[in-house]
């Protein structure tokens, strides 16, 4: 069976110094979410724009395998590769203030898109925005096509971007935090849309946040992310039932969970800070905050399984003692 | 138990020009905005973007001047004092760990600001207190010497921390404190604070849009929307039994972690909250589930629910 | 816990432009540092002296040239007087002019900047009126009028120039003073009881330094371009210094034969204005990297 999208082993680095991701691989089913979660500076983003070939100059990246729908997506050409993004391959970013233009109306961006792909009249490309429009939720569409992005709130325009998206029917999106600069009331409803979209369309989506309430509520298949690297991957029953990486456990007791908060004990929390992973880092990139390291752990780390389809970058033994709940 | 701060009436009006033609508008971000926290407790603040709680906070910082109202520390009307009377009653720890730091000065001449401000120390004294200041907060001497820039975010923050508490202020306004961080950090961070609180004996006012954090932290909660306090209760009671429709939706859409449970659909409508213009009745009722006839032409009264809480609804 | 590091963002190197650029910026630094040099020692190691005529020697062609005279490697002027001598001093001018030009106008400019930028209102308003009126004054013919009426000397070139090309300062100051004023750190300050000048000084000016830093180079060239036209119309430097300017004035009369009198000069000119713009240009594209946000 093969997934939708496939990754295998991706490097990303820039500029022979840092390596922003040292060993990415994630499967993305056909109509499923999957979701890339990690903090800040683990390489999620850059995970996602290496995908899209949207790096920054500068960056280089490599893969064993990186293939969308069958092609191989490491050996086109910058022109093929632009035929693909926002056709068959579609991404929405964090920041809705800055991801449309501001001198064009979204009717006219909107329509671009569909007319740069896949040709055909504007007419029937702004037709196909107001549809949209409509899908995603937004009233009076007619109206919105005319207007400009400084006249639609937060949430609108994170809709707007959807749409936009979606004007090529993509077999894949990608969403990169789309919700994290959002109130929490929008990004309910922002979510749901997702969902929603998913189920009508078929539509595969790969989501990237670091909030580990959206993961479980929104994700098939979870790949959590580390400095740099994917250090365990499950389903999402699987990650919060039985979560095997530390750093993965770790997580999970720093998030308070309402209904279950105890005020006179202290959140969970994992000591230290991301350590800088320069060219020649070897062994685990979490050894240094981990309460079970030993001088092994600064070698080659080996992917143990846990179950179907759940793996993780660690020594420990699967379902060890010190994971069983209190 | 006395009020460590007390609001009374406080309310914030801007004037703000839409267009080179029309009319000036009226913004009203703080509308009579009157509570008491007690001293050694924890208020937390909620609500989202619009809703006035940063514009609360930096009124009552002092940087930004009331149309009407008044803030009373120790029962001092804080808005007689001079500024430096007022930085050793209460100090501010801001949301962004990268902004609240001047990047071209050192860690620690950051951290002694207040002590040098004040003009009464020695630099003997300064050098004491901020050695220990940062020690407390987790800082090494070391970190003291460098710039922000060579921090990270938890630990820049602590030493915002460190700058807030180096005058032993009564109260502290954290505004966002941990939105900016990692979880990871976050963790870290609000531990830090629940210890200093509770060795220092300070009051926080804790604002916040995360209502998990804010549950963890605060034994008080009260609700904003458009500039008003809406719902205020004790934390438990408040997240156990919302009395406002708003502070429902708001619980309803916390996303915990819990798989299989799907996004709930809170039902808000489209319709975005719009500080410069405030619909007639109760402010809520174009978004509200259950708002009846009466909510879209008559402004619901405070209904004080004691000890401390209060809400605003016709259908509480 | 561990000693930790700050986390590195990664930096798009980019390549080939990049490359150019900082080859740029060392040659603009060069080309600054050479004529600073030249400046500051060279009247020592020139033999000659700028001053001392000597009719018998006039208009003697440079060392690359026939009919050279020893003792005189870039040559003489119509006066006799060793060229290379002149040249050098004329650096010093050049250099005290655009120095002196940027610290005036610096003053003015930032002050009026940075005060309408943190306060705002009123106080906005007199400082962009302030700006708007100078923006209305045709530099040269203001400078060319005062000079002319109050007689030339360098010390009347540098006042005039530098109370008429503070703008550039003051909106500069004035849009960074508005932009970090809203940073946290500033309001923190405040909140810490720190007085107005500490705020101002410590807090707001160090984090508007760099982009006015650009200003004053871009400031600097044009200063030294300026002084070199109205040294060049007679209404700057008076004779016998050697501005560079005065110096192709002095010489187009004899520009057909004996054209070095002005090349000389105007190549002088040209290195020292271009090194401070690549060096104007390597700053901004050193700061771009950082935003001011």
């Amino acid at each position: 069976m093969s997934a939708l999208l496939e990754v295998e082993g991706l490097q990303v680095g820039f500029g022979g110094r840092t390596a922003a991701v040292r060993g990415a691989s994630f499967r993305v089913e056909k109509g499923e979410t999957h979701c890339l979660v990690g903090e800040s500076g683990c390489g999620k983003s850059v995970t996602a724009l290496a995908v899209m070939s949207l790096l920054a100059r500068g960056g280089q990246r490599s893969a064993e395998k990186m293939s969308f729908a069958g092609i191989d997506l490491t050996t086109l050409s910058d022109r093929e590769m632009a035929r693909l993004r926002g056709n068959r391959m579609a991404m929405i970013f964090q920041e809705p203030m800055t991801s449309l233009n501001p001198a064009f109306t979204i009717g006219s961006q909107m329509a671009e898109v569909l007319t740069r792909h896949k040709g055909g009249s504007r007419a029937a490309a702004l037709d196909r925005a107001a549809e949209l429009m409509g899908l995603v939720g937004i009233t009076a569409p007619g109206m919105r096509l005319g207007q400009f992005p400084h006249q639609l709130s937060g949430g609108l325009r994170q809709r707007v971007m959807i749409a936009m998206a979606l004007m090529c029917d993509p077999e894949l999106l990608i969403a990169d935090e789309p919700t994290t600069a959002l109130d929490v009331t929008v990004q309910a409803q922002i979510l749901r849309l997702l969902a929603n979209l998913q189920r009508d369309l078929g539509l595969s989506i790969l989501l990237i946040t670091h909030d580990l309430g959206i993961v479980a509520r929104v994700a098939d298949h979870v790949s959590v992310m580390y400095a740099g690297e994917v250090v365990e991957r499950a389903t999402t029953a699987e990650l919060f039932r039985a979560p095997q990486h530390p750093y993965t456990c770790g997580l999970l007791s720093c998030v308070p969970v309402p209904g279950r908060v105890q005020r006179d004990k202290p959140l969970g929390s994992i000591p230290g800070v991301v350590p800088a992973i320069g060219p020649g880092f070897a062994g685990c990139a979490f050894r240094s905050r981990c309460a079970h390291a030993d001088e092994t752990c600064a070698r080659d780390i080996p992917r143990r399984q846990a179950g179907q389809g759940h793996d993780y970058l660690c020594r420990l033994e699967p379902d060890r003692a010190e994971l069983q709940p209190a | 138990m006395t009020a460590a701060i007390e609001v009374e009436n406080l309310r914030c009006e801007f004037r703000v020009h839409t267009g080179l033609m029309s009319a000036e508008k009226r913004v009203v971000a703080v509308d009579d905005v009157t509570f008491g926290v007690p001293a050694g407790s924890v208020l937390g603040i909620v609500g989202e973007s619009g809703c006035g709680k940063s514009t609360l906070a930096r009124l009552i910082l002092g940087l930004l001047k009331p149309t009407a109202g008044t803030v009373l520390v120790d029962g001092k009307r804080l808005f007689d004092l001079d500024r430096k009377a007022r930085a050793r009653l209460i100090q501010p720890v801001f949301q962004d760990p990268f902004a609240s730091l001047n990047p071209r000065r050192r860690i620690k001449d950051i951290v002694a600001l207040p002590l040098t401000a004040q003009g009464t120390f020695s630099r003997n004294e300064i050098e004491r207190r901020v050695g220990g200041i940062l020690e407390r907060v987790g800082l090494s001497a070391a970190m003291g010497e460098r710039m922000p820039a060579q921090l990270s975010g938890g630990q820049r923050q602590r030493a915002a921390i460190a700058r807030a508490l180096v005058l032993e202020p009564r109260i502290v306004i954290c505004d966002e404190p941990t939105s900016a961080l990692d979880v990871s950090v976050q963790a870290q961070i609000l531990n830090l604070l629940a210890d200093l609180r509770r060795d220092l004996g300070l009051t926080y006012l804790f604002i916040s849009h995360n209502l998990a954090v804010v549950e963890h932290v605060a034994s008080e909660v009260a609700v904003m929307y458009l500039g008003r306090f809406v719902e205020r209760n004790e934390t438990d009671a408040l997240f156990r039994a919302p009395a406002h429709p708003y502070t429902s939706a708001l619980l309803q859409s916390v996303l915990t972690p819990e798989p299989g449970k799907g996004v709930p659909d809170i039902g808000l409508g489209d319709i975005m909250p719009d500080p410069s213009n405030i619909p007639p009745g109760c402010r809520f009722n174009p978004r509200c589930r259950v708002a009846i006839e009466r909510c879209r032409h008559e402004a619901p009264a405070r209904m004080v629910r004691p000890p401390q809480g209060m809400v605003e609804c016709h259908l509480a | 816990m561990s000693e930790p590091l700050a986390i590195e963002a990664p930096q798009p190197s980019s390549t080939g432009s990049s490359r150019v650029g900082s080859a740029a910026f060392a040659i603009g630094i060069a080309m600054v540092a050479f004529v600073v040099v030249a400046a500051v020692i060279g009247n020592a190691l020139v033999p000659a002296d700028p001053f001392t005529q000597d009719l018998g020697n006039r208009l003697k062609p440079p060392f690359w040239m026939e009919g050279t005279e020893a003792g005189h490697l870039l040559g003489t002027d119509q006066l006799g007087r060793d060229y290379l001598a002149r040249l050098v001093y004329g650096a010093r001018i050049s250099l005290l002019i655009g120095i002196m030009t940027v610290i005036t106008s610096g003053l003015i400019g930032i002050t009026l900047g940075v005060l309408g930028g943190f306060f705002g209102g009123r106080v906005d308003d007199v400082v962009l009126f302030a700006i708007t009126t100078r923006l209305s004054i045709p530099v040269v013919l203001v400078a060319l009028a005062v000079v002319g009426l109050m007689g030339s000397g360098l010390g009347l070139v540098v006042a005039t120039l530098g109370l008429l090309l503070w703008d550039r300062f003051a909106v500069v100051a004035r849009s960074t003073t508005m932009q970090v004023r809203n940073h946290d750190y500033v309001s923190a300050a405040w909140c810490a009881g720190a007085s107005m000048p500490h705020i101002l000084i410590k807090e707001i000016l160090p984090n508007i330094a760099s982009h006015l830093a650009v200003v004053a180079t871009l400031e600097m060239a044009l200063a030294i371009l300026l002084e070199a036209a109205l040294s060049f119309l007679g209404l700057g430097v008076p004779p016998p210094l050697p501005s560079w300017g005065l110096m192709i004035a002095e010489g187009k009369d004899y520009m057909f034969f004996s054209p070095w009198v002005i090349m000389i000069p105007g190549v002088a000119l040209a290195v020292l204005v271009l090194g401070i713009n690549l060096v104007g240009d390597g700053l901004r594209n050193l700061l771009g990297s950082e935003r001011l946000r």
